[in-house]
């Protein structure tokens, strides 16, 4: 986990205290559950003992059965039910344990969800969110561990978003669940125990603006969900080595926040995109190509991007380290971008970033078995 | 119905038994690194069905899956490879546990995004009547399973065409943490299969006997053209939805009705019917014991004795060559 001071949001210390994602998460669904009593919470396992990894505890005991629920295993049912509490003045919350299983409800979601407004010229409002969670590590394998952020932001309609630090994560579902147009709130597994300073209250944090989470004049890394972590390890290293790397954590993927990467690029001239999904018809090709489209002239280099290889996720985790980029190979490519030959230095810097623990795990601790 | 000598049906119940231990107890040395869906508590449908199967039946089967690989003849060292990631596994390490197949076993697949198997399985059925082989499918699935929407629309497409397969709902009453009256209304889930047309039957699932009897009426009716056949078997899941402990600590399930089922142990229940008729003795049973222990000592050794797959492999099996 990075510990770099430029994490800390700078809020009133008094009002701020230090949480982990998961945590930032369960204070944000009690703050909104708080504020509007039409907010209401479903998903399997959503008030089970493991209250879908802590993100949930407490909200059935705090708020009762009326407005937290599990459910029955009917994905698209339940989220074609979601819209229809939605349009009828109620805000649901759903809750996927896995993105892979909002595959079963993708006909409500794209069909009615993100069609609803458009096609009824806005006489309702469709204010769901949909938390996906992704896996990653442990061999959640082909079908627990997809990373589908382009598939939904192809959608009109839908917004989606992926906040990686716990001040985000926080600020960003308080704003999804006001919001009133679908919301895919995707989190990264390995966002939950990430930690950082979180402002006690209630407060709202901007569905569409990418965050410079550390400045640099030499390369820009435009990175989305847990790459900010990797870019931001990367950035440490490229330092050491006279390479000041600025690092945006673009937190929100429908819409793209462009403007804010041809700021950043209009600066340092080159662009590297980090996404945690598949390269081909991916996020990061989509954020070079409107770089390229409205800032074609700020660029010195051709951008590159670190994604997933065009492959379904093996499960063995003799693959993860092959499957998986990491800060390494973001830094290598930073290096090639600005034309620096990877020398004795250069390779003994790049080592330094190798995880120390198991490539398949998020942390030490962190043991199975899902 | 397949022949067998008595002490087959407990054999092979303790054999899975015995290896799902053995996963449970290895699974803390973090060498298998894949979520894990024991099936302790469970073994009677896997075996009582697959008893009644030809070798030629297929089988599908969704997350919860040892079992059922293991009664159909699925190769169990290839099984414990593929848990510890080696190349040697049934999937060459691209499944892990939640992922099996042994196709010349005629166990075809099974995957954990809950119904996933179940419109294949019914494919399959369909392609064996259009094909005219007299084969008949087998598709195990559980109480959770039942609400997915495309579990009705399978059985309606089954008892449309008259389709030869066998829908087996194990239904252990939970849904990870979540109770079947918390998901369900209160009516029997049989019923609904009988709505959608189908030969429907609900037994208890841990009397192998009974669970193999009626399997093998139900297989039979499924392949002399009576169409899709439903069996519900009520059983009880043992430990944790994921992962190898006993989790009763967290008291999501009420303690007696844990109590009731592990006294309904199938294991124990086939024991006591062999005895009482003096078809097995202290010394049967031990060999028994010595003989799948040796058989699973050899498989683990085989498995983490397989090398790891290697970085140039991963590209492989993505589109035909």
């Amino acid at each position: 986990m990075p510990s770099n001071p430029s994490l800390r949001t700078h809020q009133q210390a008094a009002t701020n205290h230090e949480l982990s994602g998961s945590e930032a998460l369960n204070d944000a669904l009690t703050l909104c559950m708080e504020r509007d009593p039409s907010t209401l919470i479903i998903g399997e396992g959503v008030p089970d003992p493991k209250g879908i990894f802590g993100t949930t505890d407490g909200l059935r005991q705090r708020f009762g059965s009326k407005r937290v629920f599990d459910m029955p295993l009917s994905e698209n049912g339940l989220t074609g039910i979601c819209v229809g509490a939605a349009i009828s003045g109620l805000r649901p919350i759903m809750v996927h344990q896995r993105i892979d299983f909002a595959l079963l409800a993708m006909d409500q979601l794209i069909n009615n969800a993100a069609k609803w407004r458009y096609m009824f010229a806005s006489q309702a409002n469709v204010p769901l969110v949909v938390r996906c969670i992704v896996g990653r590590g442990w061999g959640q394998g082909p079908q627990h561990a997809q990373s589908l952020q382009s598939l939904f932001s192809h959608i009109p309609g839908l917004k989606v978003v992926m906040p990686v630090f716990p001040d985000d994560a926080k600020g960003m579902l308080c704003a999804a669940v006001t919001d009133n147009d679908p919301v895919i709130f995707i989190e990264h597994r390995w966002i939950h125990s990430l930690r950082s300073e979180v402002a006690s209250e209630y407060y709202e944090t901007p569905l569409d603006k990418a965050r410079v989470r550390r400045e640099g004049c030499d390369i820009t890394i435009a990175a989305f969900s847990y790459m900010t972590v990797e870019a931001l390890h990367a950035a440490d290293a490229l330092t050491r080595l006279g390479l000041e790397a600025e690092v945006i954590d673009m937190r929100s993927v429908n819409p793209l926040d462009v403007p804010a990467v041809l700021n950043s690029v209009a600066k340092t001239g080159h662009l590297l995109v980090a996404d945690t999904g598949h390269e081909n018809f991916g996020v990061a090709g989509e954020l070079i190509a409107s770089v390229a489209r409205q800032g074609f002239e700020l660029l010195q280099t051709a951008p590159a991007s670190i994604c997933l290889p065009n492959l379904p996720c093996p499960t063995s985790h003799a693959w993860a380290e092959h499957y998986y980029p990491t800060a390494i190979n973001i830094a290598t490519q930073a290096l090639h971008l600005c034309d620096i030959q990877i020398g004795r230095v250069q390779h003994h810097e790049l080592e330094k970033l190798r995880p120390t623990t198991l490539p398949d795990i998020p942390n030490p601790e962190y043991c199975g078995p899902f | 119905m397949p022949s067998i000598n008595e002490h087959e049906l407990l054999r092979r119940m303790l054999r899975i038994r015995r290896i799902e231990e053995a996963l449970a107890t290895r699974y803390a040395e973090q060498e298998m690194r894949c979520p894990m869906h024991l099936c302790i508590g469970q073994e009677a449908s896997a075996v009582g069905v697959t008893a009644a199967l030809a070798q030629d039946d297929h089988v599908f089967s969704g997350h919860r899956a040892h079992g059922h690989y293991l009664a159909k003849g699925g190769d169990l060292t290839r099984m414990i490879a593929e848990l510890y990631g080696r190349v040697t596994g049934c999937c060459k390490g691209r499944g892990g546990s939640m992922h099996l197949i042994d196709q010349s076993a005629g166990f075809m697949g099974s995957t954990p995004i809950v119904g996933g198997t179940v419109p294949v399985a019914v494919g399959a059925a369909w392609a064996s009547q259009l094909r005219d082989n007299g084969r008949v499918i087998t598709l195990f699935f559980g109480d959770g399973c039942f609400e997915e929407g495309v579990m009705h629309e399978s059985m309606n497409f089954a008892a449309l065409h008259q389709l030869p397969i066998v829908f087996v709902c194990e239904n252990n009453a939970y849904a990870v943490y979540t109770a079947l009256e918390d998901r369900q209304p209160q009516r029997p889930i049989h019923s609904i299969a009988a709505a959608h047309g189908l030969h429907a039957n609900s037994l208890d699932g841990n009397d192998v006997r009974a669970v193999r009897t009626a399997t093998s009426q139900a297989v039979k009716r499924a392949r002399t053209g009576e169409g899709p056949q439903f069996l519900e078997f009520q059983t009880w899941r043992w430990r944790e939805h994921c992962g190898p402990d006993i989790d009763d600590q967290l008291a999501y399930r009420p303690a007696d009705a844990q109590t009731v089922w592990l006294a309904r142990c199938p294991i124990q229940h086939e024991q006591n019917y062999l005895r009482s008729r003096q078809l097995l003795d202290d010394i049967a049973q031990r060999n028994m014991e010595n003989i799948i222990q040796q058989e699973i000592d050899k498989a683990f050794e085989a498995a983490i004795d397989a090398p790891f797959p290697s970085a140039k492999n991963m590209r492989e099996h993505l589109y035909a060559q």
